[in-house]
């Protein structure tokens, strides 16, 4: 941990800092869809990401070719998910076995009592949140993008709100932008959009918005070279991220009115 | 009487009477793959034979459909049978009552045994098979196979006769986390005409047991025909909208597709129905895809290495590996067979095949929180 935590403070000047962590990198990678794990070394290598997610469903103790965690290098800050939780108290169950099994104090929540669009149960959520932050965990729940909730989950601990973009898999982009706006407006957390983002493009307009890291697993897993992938949204994220610390203030969604409205007031 | 499946099931029928001799044009399967939603009009265009010469384009929008959803990953599993009594006459199993085959039943310590041996091969879900005979197979041996092997295992499912809500939560509790239960044909006279005998008669208890499940709280139910039994068409429809039932009344389990095409098997029953071609097999799972985006489908070892290779693409989430149809023979020699297999290929075999053509074999994809303490602990 020591390791990671002087590598992470030597970092760029516009750091990430969540749980005490500062992260270089606002370009989280999810680990799943891979048609080989051996490609995730790659890939993580050409995002530069330096958080990356994994179902703990899906790490596979008995298998060590099959083992994700295998091919994760010690100074990346693992971000376990509790994918396949319907309730809070299968989330929390499975965030600690997540830290009993190694795989350290962040956890990212998702409960999920809705199988045909894989949308969040915020109600869960804030429970489940709730538990672990007490328990010392670094909690990044993932959510619907809901004002109230994003509220509540600042209220008992959450390290940052993960709401999504839209639907887990669906590549289809921002279509929650206005609700991810008020979050990014109103809550005192970083804001990660996860899910949703199919395009760098998208991870770029998310980091302009005021995002403060984007979290893109399908639309690299399953793009045709997903290294290649991986780069273009490590660049897209950074330039997102430049534009919004440059301030992309010129830029107005109403027209001017060509003679000023209030001129006459001299 | 609360309204289940079997009601929905009559109310879409008499909806879609007027459409009975209607013939599909190519128009309709256009208009029906243009929507992002499918109805049960469209489901039946998907099906009809209108949709031929549009199966390529169908295809590829199901491969899109499922790289999205599940990425370029196959989940693989064991089938266990632990016992072949039964009680029923089904015409088209080797576990026909009538059938003289050799009748085991596992010990406990044989079950252990047999699941070592799969365990062995790196696969962490195994699915467990009984015929109907509560007498030999109760929900009792059931539920002590389960506790025993639930250490080995990240995944337990069961595909055994039908039970009751309480006992399905029953063996929830000691660690069951998803059913496989077909319905063989949704034609209620084709169902009378194959199951001659036995409790297995009564259609709607079968055809209600996924509602069942669903309400003890197993979190994972997978339906399917028995494709061959009954016009396929009609059958493939029916599942599909049983799925999406299931999908809106209990949308926190897993639904899933089996598509089990009839095999050969001892008694040789011919069904009237005539043979599932490839071709239809092929229809079939493209329109479970377009219809069901995020249900998984799961390819048995029914079907011969060439063809499953070729089926992978089109929708396939799940398949077994290295599986064995008779009541053990995994550690020890195996009895009779429940129904010839085609693909014998190994666990590593398998797994090599998939790598080879872009897909990670996925072992294990579950956690059992059963005896893993409690939310005190």
């Amino acid at each position: 941990m020591d390791k990671k935590l002087a590598r992470l403070n030597n970092s760029a000047e516009d750091v990430l800092e969540i749980g005490g962590v500062k992260l270089g990198s606002r370009l989280f990678v999810g680990t799943g869809k891979f048609a080989a794990q051996a490609l995730i070394p790659e890939v993580i290598k050409a995002a530069a990401a330096e958080v990356v997610t994994m179902a703990l469903r899906r790490v596979d103790w008995h298998n060590p070719q099959e083992n994700i965690l295998n091919y994760l290098t010690d100074d990346l800050v693992l971000l376990p998910n509790t994918s396949g939780a319907r309730t809070a108290e299968e989330a929390v169950r499975i965030a600690r076995l997540a830290r009993s099994a190694g795989c350290g104090d962040w956890v990212k929540i998702e409960v999920i009592r809705d199988q045909h669009y894989l949308l969040p149960d915020n109600f869960e959520t804030v429970k489940a949140t709730e538990i672990l932050a007490q328990e010392g965990f670094t909690v990044l729940p993932y959510m619907s993008p809901d004002l109230s909730t994003a509220r509540k989950l600042v209220e008992v601990g959450a390290a940052a709100v993960m709401p999504l973009g839209a639907p887990i898999g669906s590549n289809r982009g921002l279509k929650t932008r206005e609700l991810i706006k008020i979050l990014i407006e109103e809550i005192p957390l970083p804001v990660i959009v996860d899910a949703g983002i199919g395009r760098p493009s998208e991870a770029a307009e998310a980091m302009e918005m005021g995002a403060a890291a984007v979290l893109v697993n399908t639309a690299i897993a399953t793009a045709e070279d997903p290294v290649v992938m991986g780069r273009a949204f490590k660049l897209a994220v950074e330039a997102g991220r430049l534009a919004h610390l440059a301030g992309p203030g010129a830029r107005s969604e109403r027209a001017q009115a060509s003679s000023p409205l209030t001129g006459f007031l001299g | 009487m609360v309204s289940m499946f079997y009601d929905f099931l009559l109310a879409q029928r008499q909806q879609l009477k007027a459409y009975e001799e209607y013939t599909f044009q190519e128009s309709d399967v256009r208009q029906a793959l243009a929507r992002e939603q499918l109805d049960a009009f469209d489901l039946k265009a998907l099906l009809s034979p209108a949709a031929l010469p549009l199966l390529e384009e169908m295809a590829e929008r199901a491969r899109s459909l499922t790289v999205r959803n599940f990425g370029r990953t196959i989940s693989l599993f064991a089938p266990l049978y632990l016992a072949n009594y039964c009680t029923n006459r089904c015409l088209y199993c080797s576990f026909n009552h009538n059938n003289e085959i050799e009748r085991r039943k596992l010990s406990l310590e044989e079950v252990e045994l047999e699941g070592q041996a799969i365990a062995a091969t790196g696969l962490a879900h195994l699915l467990l098979l009984t015929g109907e005979s509560r007498r030999h197979s109760g929900p009792d041996y059931i539920q002590a196979c389960v506790e025993r092997l639930r250490p080995s295992f990240a995944s337990l499912g069961i595909e055994i006769y039908p039970l009751a809500e309480e006992e399905y939560r029953q063996l929830y509790e000691s660690g069951v986390d998803s059913l496989t239960l077909f319905q063989e044909t949704y034609d209620e006279n084709v169902y009378a005409s194959v199951h001659p005998a036995g409790p297995k008669r009564d259609y709607r208890w079968r055809l209600e047991t996924p509602e069942r499940a669903c309400r003890a709280g197993i979190p994972g139910v997978n339906l399917g025909a028995l494709l061959g039994l009954g016009d396929w068409r009609e059958d493939a429809w029916a599942t599909a909208l049983h799925a999406r039932y299931l999908q809106k009344h209990y949308p926190d389990v897993e639904i899933a597709l089996s598509i089990p095409r009839l095999r050969p098997h001892v008694g040789g029953f011919q069904p009237q129905a005539g043979p599932v071609t490839d071709a239809a097999l092929v229809q079939i799972i493209l329109v479970y895809r377009l219809y069901l985006p995020r249900a998984g489908i799961t390819l048995s070892t029914r079907e011969s290495p060439s063809l499953r290779e070729a089926l992978l693409p089109l929708g396939i989430t799940k398949m077994s590996a290295g599986s064995l149809t008779s009541v053990g023979g995994y550690a020890s020699e195996g009895g009779s067979t429940q129904f010839e297999i085609a693909d014998e290929r190994s666990v590593p075999e398998i797994a090599a095949m998939l790598r080879s053509r872009g897909y990670q074999p996925v072992f294990c994809d579950w956690i059992n929180l059963k005896g893993k303490g409690s939310v005190a602990g």
